[in-house]
């Protein structure tokens, strides 16, 4: 088999997100760089992920609407991924990358890498907010970076 | 029936074991063949034949497994709670039991990921069809499984507890005492914390010799009801107490990452015992990594939430006769971890209360727990088991 040069840079760095039956609305809002979450309006409470239902006070689909969140967070659990390539992970180009729990100032959780800084500082209780990396169709995938204004 | 009533305490008990492990790692056998292999030396050793099952448990397939074995169960289980898949199929095989859907029940596992790739055969990676939230939320981030999650609950625990690497290497050094005890163990030789510590992190904070091996296993096991059991050839080891809680699927969705649903399938299988964790000899708590084991000590009650690693780190679960011997047969981090590893949790607890262990056997051992956790800390599955005495 020959090599292409440039083959391997052509191959998506990421796993792609797919789309999920709930959450199209999520994704295309990426595309100019905003943040929605779904929020019951039957128990005024965020939902992540996107459902057709309120998992905190069973309210059907029809109570949730999306919401712009601000993009501010808190890490509320960071680890750091140091052998990229056991985990299958070339966007991070080998080097040790943050996967992060961060809990958004909307009240509800997301894992995303926090990037902007070495991956070891990122720890509980730092306030980052939102950032993000084009995606191959257009729609961009949210990260967080450390951002001491941020957070509640 | 409510958790507080006995009905279910006693009314089953488990009459044969069998396991298949190797200190290579590696087994030659796999599949159905090496499933069969459990499922009949299992039988043997509870003095039963396959004509007297009329219950298969099956983490895939109990309708597959069945026909293969040519016969006609009236109790299929084919539950699939990964890891803690063998503690449910405990669980709800006394159950079946004891409302008479049947009368013996064999349960079987059997993965062979080293012998499978010495063989060029690579299990696909399984993936529920189409959008799924682990694809759409967690894959893009590069999130290990299954490492990742157990990380990510480490580091909290960490933040909020002070506990610190060399406690949860502590787990993994009392483990390894009784894998030196245990001829067939992957790793025998001695390890100490700085070892632990020296070896190269994988998903900070767990280090290689936080995580479970990668071995080739397989095992089964046979329960009756107690009436039958009494007149077969092994001392039955009676299911006292049985629960299990499901929490979460993938990580992100979990509410408390220091505190998993064991805290409920926990005190809802020992209020069904009439024990409490004071009463228990052995804990057989799943160790697919260090952390995972710190938090079944927290949530069964053996110390209080926050005290896992203190707890640890005085060193009084391994073999030194301690209150509390854990992981006798030296865990899934140095006996063996095919992937789904709840049925050794099963097959070590029924031998040392059996007092079959050898070097290893808790002396004395009355009660025992086998504590099985699945998926990443998602669902918790425990089993109070108990010899004759303690009925």
């Amino acid at each position: 088999m020959t090599t292409v040069r440039g083959e391997a840079a052509a191959a998506p760095a990421r796993f792609e997100p797919p789309v999920g039956a709930e959450s199209g609305p999520f994704w295309e809002a990426t595309r100019a760089g905003r943040l929605l979450v779904q929020w019951c309006t039957a128990c005024d409470r965020g939902v992540f992920y996107p459902r057709a239902f309120c998992p905190h006070c069973a309210a059907p689909g029809s109570a949730l609407e999306w919401r712009t969140a601000s993009g501010a967070a808190t890490v509320y659990a960071a680890a750091v991924e140091h052998r990229p390539d056991a985990a299958g992970a070339a966007f991070s180009r080998g080097e040790p990358y943050c996967v992060a729990l961060v809990d958004l100032v909307e009240g509800v959780r997301m894992l995303a890498n926090v990037v902007g800084c070495p991956p070891g500082d990122v720890h509980s209780g730092m306030a980052v907010s939102v950032t993000w990396e084009p995606l191959s169709d257009g729609r961009q995938l949210p990260l967080f970076r450390p951002d001491p204004g941020a957070g509640p | 029936m409510s958790r507080g009533d006995r009905t279910l305490r006693g009314a089953a008990a488990i009459v044969g074991v069998a396991d298949d492990v190797s200190p290579t790692g590696e087994l030659d056998r796999s599949g159905r063949e090496l499933e069969v292999a459990m499922i009949l030396d299992a039988l043997e050793d509870a003095g039963l034949t396959l004509a007297d099952v009329d219950g298969v448990c099956h983490a895939e397939s109990a309708v597959g497994l069945a026909e293969y074995l040519g016969i006609h169960p009236t109790f299929t289980e084919s539950t699939m709670t990964g890891g803690s898949s063998y503690e449910v199929h405990l669980e709800h095989a006394a159950a079946a039991i004891a409302a008479g859907l049947c009368d013996v029940v064999v349960s079987v596992y059997a993965s062979t990921p080293r012998g499978d790739r010495s063989r060029g055969r690579r299990a696909p990676r399984r993936m529920p069809p189409g959008p799924n939230p682990m694809a759409e939320w967690e894959m893009p981030y590069g999130l290990r499984m299954p490492m990742g999650p157990y990380a990510l609950a480490a580091a909290r625990h960490m933040h909020e507890f002070g506990t610190t690497s060399e406690q949860l290497a502590a787990i993994a050094v009392s483990t390894r005492e009784w894998a030196a005890r245990n001829p067939r163990a992957r790793y025998r030789d001695p390890l100490t914390v700085a070892d632990v510590l020296a070896s190269p992190l994988q998903v900070g904070p767990l280090h290689l010799l936080d995580c479970c091996l990668v071995t080739d296993g397989a095992g089964a096991f046979v329960m009756t009801s107690a009436a039958r059991a009494r007149s077969l050839r092994q001392p039955p080891v009676y299911v006292l107490g049985a629960a299990t809680c499901t929490d979460h699927m993938g990580i992100g969705q979990m509410p408390d990452l220091t505190t998993t649903p064991g805290v409920v399938s926990g005190a809802n299988a020992f209020a069904m015992a009439g024990l409490n964790p004071a009463d228990v000899n052995v804990l057989m708590g799943y160790d697919s990594f260090t952390i995972t084991a710190l938090l079944h000590l927290e949530d069964l009650g053996f110390v209080k939430k926050g005290e896992g690693g203190p707890f640890a780190a005085e060193g009084t679960l391994g073999p030194g006769g301690g209150p509390l011997a854990m992981n006798t047969n030296g865990g899934g981090l140095s006996f063996t971890h095919p992937g789904m590893y709840g049925m050794f949790l099963v097959t070590e607890a029924v031998r040392q209360l059996r007092g079959e262990c050898g070097e290893r056997q808790v002396d004395g051992a009355e009660v025992a727990v086998a504590h099985g956790s699945g998926m990443v800390l998602s669902v918790m599955s425990t089993a109070v088991l108990g010899t004759e005495a303690t009925l």
